[in-house]
């Protein structure tokens, strides 16, 4: 458990995580939502989760994006707020 | 996403990918033991195996392969495995999934006896979380009404 590997794994997690709320197309929101879960993947797996970490790459990166994207296929891809 | 697209290269692919991402499903479920991994992921991984033939073919094919009916089948299957496992402890005098007291029924000691019941119940686990989240992509991609809209193109088919 380095820590220096966890600070840059969580910062990019951050930055990911506030520019999928920011961002204006919902498309680019998801792809950031699975660049997010990718990030915290990485980060469990450095801090010896790995069951974790398996069940975010299983779930969060590869089921819950096929599922939003989905759902924008469905409705409108530009938010309106 | 539902029509079918005529791509060789993806088609192709994908027919290679899936019996992997499949095969892979049911090693994370039978090393779900000692190694990272269980029902749930294994379940995940099945379902996006189904959503994959989904994207790279169409729905009528993933229905021909997967049916409604069979997927609703599978949906209570799983439940019913993982609850008869239990009951099953229940009347052998243990507690719920208690799984030491099926080494009654089954040719082992309690240790493995243990083993097992823990493997009924991942495998349980992973038929539901496989075909909920099937369930779940298919009703998302159609909005909920698949069934009309596999009717109509079959209709259109044979109208041609």
């Amino acid at each position: 458990m380095i820590w220096q590997i966890n600070l840059v794994l969580l910062s990019f997690a951050v930055i990911a995580a506030l520019t999928a709320i920011s961002v204006k197309d919902l498309l680019s929101a998801v792809v950031l939502l699975g660049a997010f879960s990718f990030f915290m993947c990485l980060l469990w797996t450095e801090m010896g989760a790995v069951d974790v970490a398996f069940t975010e790459a299983a779930v969060g990166a590869g089921v819950n994006t096929a599922f939003f994207i989905a759902a924008i296929y469905k409705t409108t891809r530009r938010t309106k707020d | 996403m539902i029509r079918e697209h005529e791509d060789i290269v993806i088609q192709t692919v994908c027919r290679f990918f899936i019996p992997f991402m499949q095969a892979y499903g049911l090693y994370v479920l039978a090393h779900g033991h000692g190694s990272p991994g269980g029902g749930f992921q294994g379940g995940c991984i099945l379902a996006a195996s189904f959503i994959l033939m989904t994207i790279s073919y169409d729905l009528k094919e993933v229905k021909r392969r997967f049916s409604e009916k069979l997927n609703v089948l599978f949906c209570s299957l799983g439940v019913f495995i993982y609850a008869g496992t239990g009951l099953v402890c229940l009347l052998l005098g243990g507690n719920f999934l208690n799984y030491g007291k099926l080494s009654k029924i089954l040719p082992t000691d309690p240790v493995m006896a243990r083993y097992y019941g823990m493997a009924a119940i991942e495998t349980g686990v992973q038929i539901t979380v496989m075909a909920i989240m099937v369930s779940i992509f298919l009703n998302l991609v159609t909005a909920g009404k698949h069934e009309e809209t596999v009717e109509e193109e079959d209709a259109g088919d044979n109208s041609k």
